[in-house]
């Protein structure tokens, strides 16, 4: 077993730049369960950092530092071997999958056969949305998409969560459920979060540490 | 947003972590899409150095074959034609577009009418020329028409087709030049500000005047490679002007054909000069379209500046919807003609319609007519799937470089629509004469990707550009390789036009008349070279059984095309929103 210090997300001085120009420089560690908000004024990079930890970083920026995962670099390791589940603004549902072929999708290949279907299923009991796995994404409410969302992304087992604005999009109501849905999966599942927002309310409900992005 | 989020390539200098995380994109990728370009070009290119090398070293003397094409009977009329119809042409189409768009722009009209006129790109040229000529011909619809004011009862002896001034040729080639020039415009008009015309209006300028002085020159900014690849074709056209044109003397295309299929061997130089003598005159076309250009942008800027506003253009308007209605329209009449005179047994000048009716026309050429019909459509379909492979190819590659194909990759697309036919598919039948590959149908369907591959790209590109990447970005975060991205997430999402991308490969493929004459050294016969063949005969009924099949067939794969993704899709309301209906541009 690797040595507990070694879990979560860790930052060390994470500097992207745009032709020379740094825009941000990060460090910091964000430990399993926890979630770390980052906060900035738009255009300060927030999408970029997110965008750096998954692996999907325009080749017009440069990176310097490292990202650890739970003890492993993630330099150099391709996006869909990162294991970083990524909830964006909108759920972003794949429109010509079902809503159990879009949760499928998530799951690993070493879940087979009819596992994977009853996998699918009680995902979708957990959160209240038993039955709905042969439904058209399409015909979903706003709140129910964004469960479906988080669905898929817990699927793929991720190492750890990051949330680019997710709630901005929810009205009101729905932002606290769904808010809270999300933070207590990722509690519950041990996963650090990284959640970049402008929104205080967001800050204020994660409970973690904030961070200030200033460019 | 295209380009934002797609870059996980290149190789970038060594920092202590480099987070591109695959490295350049697959060998096979760039291999795939560097062959596609290659496959478009190089042939258009290796076509024109040939018929150069021809002209230029066959016969006894460097200038020999000069010489004798400067003696056939005609010629210089023919090359005076060529220039005149090409440019007339252009014109007329380009003025009835841009007017109707003055005119036009931001209405419900437009939307209305490009449902009616969408299933025009599909129309081959030879079908429109054919149901033009049953249309306006003196023995035509029109004249039995007007018995009752002309009191005719025979045919008068009037060239109102194939006129020696080439008229009718060039407004052939608009029925078909307008209906694209409408879409290349539509795919372009999102991309001008509306408020210019709004400003215009409201310092109290006419809706056509303040069209044409606010966004219609960024407008033709945009449009610009489209009319000149119009004008290429316009000049050098051969099946519409076999159909439609002056017979004697011909134009220059349809005479180097003739010089080319001479049983004298020897005229085969000398249809190389006259290769080599198209290719001056349609560079000479687009030369002085280009000062044209000029001069009436400077005639313009001096009239905006007079204040002149133009306000009452209501009885203008009206009359340039009804010049465009009917060059919609008459290639749909000219449809209904073909299907009258395929079945017509006898149909007597003054009548209206056909007195008898029979179905020799579709019996009679039995299993000869449907050979021709499966072997236009074995053409129509592997060029387009090839076409269809290697676009998607080529998109992919370019989203995973992060960038879009630069103004050499343009141009070697657009090369084989701005060359002349007659001059490099000459040229490469010839040569694959020498390599013994004529009459072979992989050869004729490799020519045919030549045209068929630019068209397929260029409407397949906008769709492409308009995905939400982010849907692969999560496909990635959740595991899944570029590949699978592509394969599970990208192309279904894309179905519907990738259908429509392929559909317009297939018309482009059936409406193919000299390529697939000369590749296939007349041994591969289809429905539009036989129907093309027979615009010398007067069998109208046989003229419209092949015409009528050869529009009918790139009918039923845009109907199919329009089908299959409605059925695989009828579950998936999302799939409407999240894929704009793509902007089909080309054809």
């Amino acid at each position: 077993m690797e040595n507990t210090d070694n879990q979560g997300l860790f930052l060390d001085r994470l500097r992207v730049s745009l032709r020379g120009e740094t825009l941000f420089e990060v460090s910091t560690r964000v430990p399993p369960g926890e979630v770390l908000t980052i906060m900035g004024p738009s255009g300060s990079g927030k999408s970029t950092l997110i965008n750096a930890i998954i692996g999907l970083l325009p080749p017009v920026f440069d990176l310097s530092g490292t990202i650890t995962l739970d003890g492993q670099s993630l330099t150099g390791v391709p996006v869909e071997r990162r294991r970083v589940g990524v909830l964006f603004q909108d759920p972003l549902l794949f429109p010509h999958f079902s809503v159990g072929e879009n949760i499928a999708f998530g799951l690993p290949q070493h879940i087979r056969g009819s596992e994977r279907r009853q996998a699918v299923e009680r995902l979708l009991d957990a959160v209240d949305l038993e039955g709905f796995a042969a439904r058209d994404p399409f015909t979903l409410s706003g709140g129910q998409k964004a469960r479906v969302a988080l669905l898929r992304v817990l699927a793929a087992e991720p190492c750890a969560l990051l949330l680019d604005e997710p709630f901005s999009k929810l009205d009101t109501a729905l932002r606290h459920s769904v808010r809270d849905l999300v933070f207590g999966e990722a509690r519950r599942r041990k996963l650090p979060v990284l959640m970049v927002t402008h929104d205080a309310q967001d800050a204020e409900a994660a409970g973690g540490p904030v961070l200030n992005l200033e460019g | 947003m295209r380009s934002k989020r797609n870059g996980r390539a290149g190789s970038g200098p060594p920092a202590d972590v480099s987070n591109r995380s695959t490295a350049s994109p697959p060998y096979l990728l760039q291999l795939f899409s560097w062959a596609a370009i290659a496959l478009v070009f190089v042939p258009a290119l290796l076509g024109t150095f040939y018929m150069l090398l021809m002209a230029f070293s066959g016969g006894e003397g460097p200038l020999q074959a000069f010489t004798v094409l400067f003696q056939v009977p005609g010629i210089a009329t023919s090359i005076g034609l060529s220039l005149w119809i090409g440019l007339v042409a252009t014109a007329f189409s380009v003025l009835v577009t841009a007017l109707f768009f003055a005119a036009f722009a931001h209405t419900r009209l437009i939307s209305v009418l490009s449902g009616l006129i969408r299933p025009l790109l599909a129309i081959p040229h030879a079908a429109a020329a054919f149901g033009m000529l049953f249309l306006v011909a003196p023995s035509g619809f029109l004249m039995r028409l007007a018995t009752p004011v002309t009191g005719f009862v025979h045919p008068p002896d009037w060239l109102l087709v194939n006129d020696s001034a080439g008229l009718s040729l060039a407004a052939g080639l608009a029925l078909k030049e307008v209906p694209f020039l409408f879409f290349v415009v539509l795919a372009a008009l999102p991309q001008i500000d509306r408020r210019l015309t709004v400003t215009a209006a409201t310092l109290g300028y006419g809706r056509i005047w303040g069209f044409t002085l606010s966004a219609f020159p960024s407008l033709y900014a945009q449009i610009r490679l489209p009319i000149i690849a119009v004008i290429a074709y316009s000049t050098s056209s051969v099946d519409m002007a076999m159909i439609l044109g002056p017979q004697l003397p011909p134009v220059l295309s349809v005479q180097i054909l003739r010089l080319m299929n001479d049983p004298d061997l020897s005229l085969r130089t000398a249809a190389a000069a006259g290769a080599i003598v198209q290719l001056g005159v349609t560079a000479l076309a687009i030369g002085l379209w280009l000062l044209a250009e000029k001069a009436v942008a400077r005639l313009f800027r001096d009239l905006a500046t007079r204040g002149i506003r133009l306000r009452a253009d209501g009885a203008v308007r009206s009359a340039i919807l009804i010049v465009a209605a009917w060059t919609f329209l008459v290639t749909y009449i000219g449809l209904v003609l073909l299907l009258l005179w395929s079945v017509a047994a006898t149909w007597r000048f003054p009548d209206l319609f056909p007195s008898r009716f029979t179905l020799d026309g579709w019996t009679a050429p039995g299993s000869d007519l449907i050979e021709l019909v499966w072997r236009s459509a074995a053409l129509g379909i592997v060029s387009a799937l090839a076409g269809t492979l290697m676009a998607v190819g080529a998109l992919e590659l370019e989203y995973r470089r992060g960038r879009v194909i630069g103004r050499g990759g343009w141009l070697s697309l657009y090369l084989p629509l701005l060359l002349p036919q007659i001059v490099f598919v000459s040229g490469l039948s010839f040569l694959f004469l020498r390599l013994g590959w004529d009459a072979n149908f992989l050869a004729v369907a490799a020519v045919h990707l030549v045209f068929v591959f630019p068209y397929v790209y260029l409407t397949l590109a906008a769709p492409w550009h308009h995905f939400d990447n982010r849907y692969l970005d999560i496909a990635r975060s959740l595991g899944k390789s570029p590949l699978m991205a592509l394969v599970r997430i990208r192309l279904p999402i894309l179905l519907a036009p990738l259908l429509t991308a392929a559909a317009l490969g297939f018309a482009v493929s059936i409406a193919q008349y000299l390529p697939t004459l000369l590749i296939g050294a007349g041994r591969l016969p289809t429905l539009t070279t036989e129907a093309v063949a027979l615009s010398s005969g007067g069998n109208r009924r046989l003229i419209g059984v092949y015409a009528l099949l050869q529009a009918f067939l790139p009918f039923v794969i845009f109907a199919l095309a329009g089908l299959i993704p409605r059925l695989v899709w009828r579950n998936r309301l999302g799939l409407v929103s999240a894929v704009r209906e793509p902007s089909r541009q080309s054809a």
